[in-house]
């Protein structure tokens, strides 16, 4: 049998960077996934990261995904693929499925358990037709396989998976009938909820799904408004024509083999099944040696993920002597900060299930973007980064305390404070001059900031939005202009088109409108009305 | 003794519900209706009704069908889901073809 100082099970963002942390510090270290391709999760992650520089903030997460792989393969960690580990005993012996080869077995001196959640299913009649499949199938199909999951979808849940998922489904040429969820209020970001309603995606809060139709596959489905006992009130039900239902109603922590190894578990308060009992900081289990790491600890994003791997990374070297006490507790002081930061504002895991009215700022909540999925032209005005100025100025529509601030950095000329906190609300300054440079616009993971000018002579605005769909228009192409809702305003030219290395698969679209919808514009479509 | 355990206890009759016949487990085509009569006939643990109907026992080794299996026993019993304990968990954790499991390779 085998042995390696640290045997990692999953090789998603947390697996893989513990391996990368223990092995830089000399370890000897084997990864066993289970699946083809290493990555976990990261490589289907297509949109840009949230949080600041350190916790790679506007990086797109196959990149993410690319830097680490590449990191623990040049520190030689052994990554074995196609290799379920089947068991994991308490003597930190894990059995693996090689295939062909056979079952093999290894033994670790230590063992992180990185195997990551699996997606909650509801069901419905019909939930068990071809065409209902977890978002995060839809996800791996257009993203990793290339494939679309269908022509007309309908989304249930809004929580961030759910939106992120629904943003790549309209980028892979879906229509994105409805985005249904039972909760009254939208889930995830308001930033990405945005992207959708601004693109014409109608949002259902209090629905939820009552039957999918069709005989071999689905051809429809019948939604309803639930009441406060999420019964459905008779004579709502709706039905849209789709052939695809993605369910993203949260996820369950893979704990099976933590569990198999004997580490205690515990019933966190919010429900979502039993957890592994781990140290706070390094995730060790009950079983000295044994550790967890990412989202089978507790679901949080892919950022705490990886430091929570690297957390259990220097933990493990720390343990087998490769790392003195005094490195390690630096290592992890400097770590624990980094995810401190993450672990702030409202959508923070010690936040989970309440509900704000008001930011950090004293800033009212908007309730048409928790409602529609939108802000209304009204609400917009309320908060710092939404000025009126002349020339040309950033639109910072970012009302929720999120841990992001890729806007303060990319601008060259300080037109934008988050401050010291990065969960503070972006914070336009009037007095700085802004050039018109779109940094900022490019840098937003929530697409969120757009560059306005007033007056751009003639009668006319223009607006500068994120547009991350091909093809391209091109310069002088008319098409029309949309408001938040997404309802068309008015036709409106492409003046400026603008791609760039540094805007990272971002496109910088430029439209004109009538100065007097400066304010509504916020989203361009090809085509007419 | 915790209420889940508790055998003496009456369940009331047996009704049939409207959606009884909805599949929960996929991999074992499982109902809704043979769970609930599964803990009327005296399966109380998850553990009892997998043993008992195979369900979490298929190619998604109850990853799918895990939290709704559980959700169907618990509402038949009338407690909060999270007072039922998992199944055991056991080795193999995924489904392995029996000529690959009779197979240990040594030394990789």
């Amino acid at each position: 049998m085998t042995r390696y100082d640290l045997i990692v099970i999953g090789a998603g963002p947390a697996g893989l960077s513990a391996a990368a942390e223990a092995a830089s510090h000399g370890l000897r270290v084997a990864v066993f996934d289970e699946n083809a391709r290493p990555g976990g999760q990261l490589f289907k992650q297509i949109h840009k990261f949230f949080g600041s520089k350190e916790h790679k903030a506007k990086i797109r997460g196959y990149d993410i995904g690319a830097e680490l792989l590449g990191e623990a393969e040049s520190l030689g960690v052994k990554v074995f693929l196609n290799a379920p580990v089947v068991g994991l005993y308490a003597g930190k012996e894990v059995a693996v499925n090689l295939g062909d080869e056979g079952m093999a077995r290894f033994k670790g001196d230590t063992v992180v358990v990185a195997t990551g959640a699996s997606e909650n299913m509801v069901t419905f009649d019909g939930w068990t037709l071809p065409g209902v499949m977890g978002a995060g199938a839809a996800q791996t199909m257009m993203n990793i396989n290339r494939v679309r999951p269908g022509d007309r979808v309908l989304m249930l849940g809004s929580g961030n998976v759910g939106l992120v998922v629904g943003f790549q489904l309209l980028q892979a040429g879906c229509e994105l009938v409805a985005v249904v969820d039972a909760a009254p209020r939208v889930g995830g970001y308001g930033v990405h909820a945005s992207k959708l309603a601004r693109c014409g995606v109608p949002f259902y809060l209090s629905h939820t799904i009552i039957r999918a139709e069709g005989g071999d596959r689905v051809t429809g489905v019948v939604v309803g408004r639930t009441d406060s006992r999420w019964n459905i009130v008779p004579g709502t039900e709706k039905r849209f024509d789709a052939d695809t239902i993605c369910i993203a109603v949260g996820l369950s922590p893979s704990t099976r083999l933590a569990q198999m190894a004997g580490c205690e578990m515990y019933d966190p308060a919010q429900g979502g099944g039993k957890l592994p009992v781990c140290d706070e900081l390094t995730g060790e289990t009950s079983i000295p040696g044994i550790y967890c790491s990412g989202d089978v600890s507790g679901i949080e994003e892919a950022s705490s993920a990886m430091i929570e791997g690297r957390m259990s990374g220097a933990a493990v070297a720390h343990r087998l002597g490769y790392m003195d006490g005094r490195e390690f507790e630096r290592r992890l002081e400097g770590l624990e900060r980094s995810l401190a930061s993450l672990r702030e504002g409202m959508f923070a895991p010690k936040n989970r299930g309440k509900t704000f009215e008001k930011t950090d700022e004293g800033f009212d909540i908007a309730a048409g973007l928790l409602g529609n999925g939108y802000l209304s032209d009204t609400e917009a005005l309320r908060y710092p980064g939404v000025k009126s100025l002349p020339g040309i100025h950033p639109v910072i529509e970012c009302t929720q305390n999120i841990p992001c601030n890729p806007c303060q950095d990319a601008c060259p000329k300080g037109c934008i404070a988050v401050g010291a906190n990065i969960v503070s609300l972006p914070v336009v300054n009037e007095s700085a001059k802004c050039i018109g440079c779109g940094q900022c616009v490019a840098s937003c993971s929530g697409q969120a900031v757009f560059l306005v000018n007033e007056d751009a002579g003639g009668g006319w605005a223009t607006i500068t939005a994120p547009y991350e769909f091909i093809p391209l228009p091109g310069k002088g192409e008319s098409g029309r202009a949309l408001d938040r809702a997404g309802n068309t305003i008015c036709e409106s030219e492409v003046v400026d088109v603008r791609v760039s290395p540094a805007f990272d698969h971002t496109c910088l679209l430029t439209f004109r409108v009538p100065k007097s919808e400066c304010g509504r514009a916020r989203f361009w479509k090809r085509g007419e009305r | 003794m915790d209420i889940v355990n508790d055998r003496s206890r009456s369940l009331g009759d047996f009704i049939t519900a409207s959606d009884d016949d909805r599949i929960i487990c996929r991999c074992e085509e499982i109902t809704k209706g043979e769970i609930r009569r599964a803990v009327h006939d005296g399966m109380f643990s998850m553990h009892e009704v997998r043993r008992f109907l195979r369900c979490g026992m298929g190619l998604c080794q109850g990853q799918t069908c895990g939290g709704l299996v559980r959700a169907v026993i618990a509402r038949e019993l009338g407690v909060p889901a999270s007072e039922l304990d998992d199944a055991t968990a056991r080795a193999p954790m995924r489904p392995v073809e029996m000529e690959t499991f009779g197979r240990e390779v040594a030394g990789v």
